[in-house]
């Protein structure tokens, strides 16, 4: 991993403040055909700490964070999580460490062919081979409790309002106990008041797992509601950095609007 | 000057062609050579392809007992006048046999599949790559490639050929209730009659030539999906790119195993 002597200075300071990083990213580039997406993204996670990452559509925040499970592969740069090099990984070890990250999609990717207690189930018999009947019951009723849809454990994903498919999806990465979370626009696509129950989700999931959590979002009011630190995403780069209330004063043209709701 | 330009260009753009045809090519040889891999490599997905193995069935059988009904009567009806000019008509157990087994059974069999089973697999994998749910299931590592891939192909690979005997039989029986209209003959005589005709190499060719059929609509189809591309048209091309790509196949392996299994007749 590449240091600089900036980064090097930051890290004494957190670890000074008794925080650790979980995970990192520097110099992350990332281009479709001729398309350059990401161009030179630097970023840190520090241990329990909520970050959001503000951008418009279409910047790349979903394909930075699908970088950070190794789901997609960058063309140069290096993400570091909870100590491994992701693209260092053989299969079995980058399988281990998903583990540890829960990642909450977009449009929630439950299974649609599966009943919601069939999707919670689905890792842990696959993944962890878990095979036991009540145990599975029993792990599954926990994380449905712990997003308050325990009522609907044997509905179909179809069934559910898009609110409640977002909290399932989320069910279903705490039901592997994940250390990190990474959020894909959490509340895109819903109403103001299904929005705050999603951000007060975000704020207890951390209570209750201890996770340390990347937002991504563009949904100004979720970010001042979940953030410890924002963190700009704009043109392709981490621009502007700092906590809700630095950034309302920020003068970037590409930020300010987001402010000025 | 001008003129070299752009026959640069329009090289460089033929090239570029090529190249991502080329591409494509290894993409898709890589693919099969995964789901060939996986076949061998436990954990084994026992129930998955069980479950797979009863949707094939089940989503095809409707359609190919109606066809392969259909085709042994139109068969038996239009050969027969033929061979009644020759003073040959007891030959037309034989005949139909041999077709039917060798040929007309199969390449229903396999046509039916590609338009059903390759449309249903290329949407199928297509809405969950387009979901996002293949990529929910990769960093779960809950190995979507063989749960979904390798399953589907599977069952389709040993489908085929039980859905193949089946036809022969439906649409012999279709022969055998035409013959019976026009001159009454015992079932049991019929079907001796075709028993005789047919050999072993026959069935054995029939049915190695189904599973291949099998193999590639399942290889059509999960390719086709699992590499759609986003939004919801990609689902509606991925089926459509299955079933047209599935039924070329279906011709290609049919004359391939034709010059094969004359070698050994
Ligand atoms: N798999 C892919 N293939 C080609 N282009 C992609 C792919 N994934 C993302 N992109 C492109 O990268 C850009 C950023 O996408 P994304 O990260 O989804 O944006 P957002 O910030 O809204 O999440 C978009 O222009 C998108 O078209
Ligand atoms: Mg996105």
């Amino acid at each position: 991993m590449r240091f600089t002597e900036n980064d090097t200075v930051k890290e004494a300071v957190n670890a000074k403040e008794g925080r650790q990083i979980v995970a990192s990213i520097r110099d992350l580039h990332k281009s479709f055909g001729d398309r350059d997406v990401l161009k030179g993204v630097n970023l840190d996670l520090f241990e329990s700490e909520n970050l959001v990452i503000l951008g418009r559509s279409g910047t790349g925040k979903s394909v930075l964070i699908k970088c950070m499970v190794g789901l997609i592969t960058p063309d140069s740069g290096t993400i570091n999580v909870l100590g491994k090099n992701v693209f260092e990984l053989s299969p079995k070890e980058l399988n281990k460490l998903r583990l540890q990250i829960g990642f909450s999609f977009q449009g929630s990717a439950l299974y649609d062919s599966m009943t919601i207690r069939e999707n919670l189930e689905f890792p842990l018999k696959r993944n962890l081979g878990i095979y036991d009947k009540n145990k599975l019951k029993d792990l599954a009723a926990e994380a449905l409790e712990d997003v308050g849809l325990l009522h609907t454990m044997d509905q179909m994903p179809a069934e559910l309002s898009g609110g409640m498919k977002k909290r399932v999806g989320i069910a279903r990465t705490l039901i592997l106990k994940p250390k990190i979370m990474l959020y894909d626009e959490p509340t895109s696509g819903l109403d103001p008041i299904t929005s705050m129950e999603i951000n007060e989700l975000i704020l207890s999931v951390r209570e209750k797992y201890k996770t340390s959590s990347i937002i991504i979002t563009h949904d100004i009011s979720s970010a001042k509601h979940t953030s410890d630190r924002i963190v700009a995403l704009i043109g392709g780069v981490n621009k502007v950095e700092g906590t809700f209330e630095q950034l309302k004063e920020t003068t970037e043209p590409e930020l300010e609007p987001f402010f000025k709701y | 000057m001008g003129t070299l330009m752009e026959s640069a260009k329009v090289f460089f753009a033929e090239f570029m062609k090529l190249r991502s045809f080329l591409q494509q090519v290894a993409e898709i040889y890589q693919f099969v050579t995964r789901v060939i891999r996986n076949f061998f490599v436990p954990p084994y997905e026992g129930r998955e392809i069980l479950r797979q193995c009863f949707f094939v069935g089940n989503r095809s059988l409707f359609l190919i007992t109606f066809t392969a009904f259909i085709a042994g009567v139109v068969f038996t009806r239009q050969s027969r006048p033929s061979l009644a000019s020759f003073g040959a008509e007891s030959w037309l157990p034989s005949l139909v046999s041999q077709a039917v087994v060798r040929s007309l059974g199969p390449l229903i069999t396999g046509l039916i599949c590609a338009g059903k089973l390759g449309s249903n697999i290329g949407a199928e994998l297509g809405s969950m790559q387009v979901s996002e749910q293949i990529d929910a299931m990769e960093v779960s590592g809950t190995r979507p490639f063989s749960f979904l891939v390798v399953s589907r192909v599977t069952a389709t690979t040993l489908m085929l050929p039980l859905l193949v005997v089946y036809a022969d039989v439906v649409a012999l029986l279709g022969s055998f209730l035409t013959v019976n209209f026009f001159n009454s003959s015992s079932f049991s005589l019929y079907f001796n009659e075709v028993a005789t005709n047919v050999t072993y190499l026959d069935v054995f060719s029939s049915l190695v030539k189904s599973a291949f059929f099998g193999f590639a609509i399942g290889i059509v189809g999960s390719y086709a999906g699992y590499h759609s591309e986003k939004g919801t048209t990609g689902v509606g091309k991925a089926a459509n790119t299955a079933v047209v790509v599935a039924m070329i196949m279906i011709f290609v392996i049919d004359l391939l195993s034709l010059q094969f299994i004359n070698l050994f007749r």
